[in-house]
């Protein structure tokens, strides 16, 4: 009995140790996750984690350099043409996506997502640049790729090297979205039983068979990344599908609940990396 | 000249124009079957030349082996800036495209 | 032999009769930029064979020609090459990918000015030698080769 309650003392002295537990505080989980990749990638300077497992001190010198070729005119050239084009193009009422955005959509990427205190909803980039279709009378987009993809990586493009500042956490809605991100993060599933946790923290950096495992910190900074696996652009909600599909889980649709409030608290977690969208990755 | 298919940047640096440039083109194969298990017909770039003040100084000859829109950079010795690089492509369709741009 | 390969066999445009024809100004440099593409060549499965194309099936390994391509492709769809070479007389450059279904991947002719430099991006269907041969006015052939190994796959959908 007493070795169980050892156990019991000493688990839940780990827990309170551990980075992602729901008991601290939105900045204090801030901090221990950036010092957790600090303290895990010493080679590697804070705003690369934005290029993810092709940063210095993680992807190896052969990766970086067929990046670095494919990054000299990179393949979603025509896909950003595009979205700035589709971005400047009036409705048929004669607004434009400008309308609905502060600043007119120029140089806001780096405070998304936000919280409607009203509603509760977390407002992506995207969300928002459907919103604005509805409100100006047209159908929305699809979520996931095409002509969404191609607005938010223009309008994300105009905020390039901005760091990410998503406001921190206060209000009732916004912690609840918050615990909710953060439990998904670290949640198991799947029938391979992982979670995002698992791959981008605890085993980042390594390899798994031909691939490097990215840090989960900088992860939104580059989306919607044109990845040559699709040959065209596509949101972070879609990947976040796509990871959900390797380890065997059913993935959520974009812009669920469960995947907005993920994106917000994993943003939120990689506030201080800079807007690179979109990124190019294999 | 506009294009809708290339994409291009020329500079001159130190006596020699670099020129890189980006293509849109499916470059398929016509090894590959759709869905319904019907091969996909051939349909890629067979040519790239690249004209300098008029004088041709790179023609390139590609196969289906040439990834998905296309890159290709190549150097030019000489040029100045405002001289004029013309690139053009046509493919295994007939279908072709060229651009103008001058050198910066 | 038809006229493509013989074209294609001469190395270059800037070889011998069409030289001749160009200097005389027999064609003009629009002529000379619609040269047929030699589908013959790039019809070839056997490497040997694609080689003849650039007039013989062999050619010296030489530091003058530089192959710059990964030792594991992040894509195999999308491997980026750079071909470039430190001679002054070379009149083009060849791309082979030893195990595609065909292997004659490029071929790149230099003429007024344009250097032996070419960079692109190219498929490889599986882990493969990729070579590089340049070919100077002097008929002579130079190459280098590189192993690149492809993987399958890459995380997420």
């Amino acid at each position: 009995m007493k070795k169980l309650i050892t156990i019991a003392v000493t688990l839940t002295a780990m827990l309170l140790a551990m980075p992602g537990t729901s008991l601290a505080s939105p900045q204090q989980d801030l901090k221990n996750f950036r010092q957790y990749f600090e303290k895990r990638f010493p080679d590697t300077p804070f705003k690369d984690f934005a290029n993810g497992a092709l940063a210095k001190g993680i992807g190896t010198p052969d990766m970086i350099s067929q990046w670095q070729d494919m990054m000299q005119f990179p393949p979603f050239d025509f896909a950003l043409a595009k979205g700035k084009k589709l971005f400047n193009t009036p409705f048929p009422n004669g607004k434009t996506y400008a309308s609905c955005f502060k600043n007119g959509g120029i140089d806001i990427r780096q405070y998304y997502p936000y919280i409607d205190n009203k509603t509760g909803q977390v407002h992506t980039l995207e969300s928002d640049i459907n919103a604005c279709r509805v409100k100006n009378g047209l159908k929305p987009l699809g979520w996931k790729k095409g002509d969404i993809a191609d607005i938010s990586a223009y309008m994300a493009s105009t905020s390039d090297g901005q760091p990410l500042q998503v406001k921190t956490p206060t209000t009732p809605a916004e912690l609840a979205a918050y615990q909710h991100g953060k439990a998904f993060f670290y949640a198991k599933r799947g029938q391979l039983n992982m979670a995002c946790a698992d791959c981008h923290m605890v085993h980042a950096g390594q390899w798994i068979r031909a691939e490097i495992l990215s840090p989960a910190i900088g992860q939104p900074t580059g989306f919607p990344t044109y990845r040559a696996k699709w040959g065209a652009l596509g949101t972070l909600q879609r990947r976040f599908a796509g990871c959900n599909n390797n380890i065997r889980a059913k993935p959520f649709k974009a812009q669920s609940t469960q995947y907005k409030d993920l994106e917000y608290f994993l943003t939120y977690m990689s506030n201080g990396e800079p807007v690179n969208a979109p990124a190019y990755r294999k | 000249m506009p294009s809708n298919t290339i994409r291009i940047r020329a500079q001159v640096k130190g006596g020699t124009t670099d020129v890189k440039s980006l293509i849109k083109h499916p470059m398929e194969t016509g090894l590959r079957k759709n869905k319904a298990g019907k091969p996909i017909p051939a349909h890629f770039i067979e040519q790239v030349t690249a004209e300098l003040n008029g004088k041709q100084v790179m023609l390139a000859n590609w196969s289906i082996g040439i990834s998905k829109n296309p890159f290709l950079s190549f150097k030019v010795m000489g040029g100045k800036v405002g001289d004029t690089l013309k690139l053009s492509w046509v493919d295994n369709k007939g279908e072709s495209d060229s651009i103008e741009t001058k050198l910066s | 032999m038809n006229n493509t390969r013989r074209v294609f066999l001469k190395g270059s445009l800037t070889a011998s009769a069409l030289g001749v024809a160009a200097g005389a100004g027999l064609l003009t440099p629009s002529s000379v930029l619609a040269a047929t593409w030699p589908k013959g060549a790039f019809e070839r499965k056997d490497l040997k064979e694609a080689m003849k194309m650039i007039d013989g099936s062999s050619s010296a390994e030489s530091g003058h020609v530089t192959l710059r391509a990964p030792d594991i492709a992040e894509n195999g769809a999308v491997v980026p090459v750079t071909m470039s070479s430190d001679l002054d007389n070379v009149v083009s450059l060849t791309l082979f990918a030893k195990d595609n279904p065909y292997p004659l991947n490029s071929n790149y002719v230099f003429s007024n000015g344009g250097m032996p430099y070419a960079s692109s991006r190219i498929k490889l269907s599986k882990t493969m030698e990729v070579m590089a041969v340049a070919r100077t006015s002097d008929g002579k052939l130079y190459s280098t080769k590189k192993q690149v190994k492809v993987t399958i796959g890459g995380c997420g959908g």
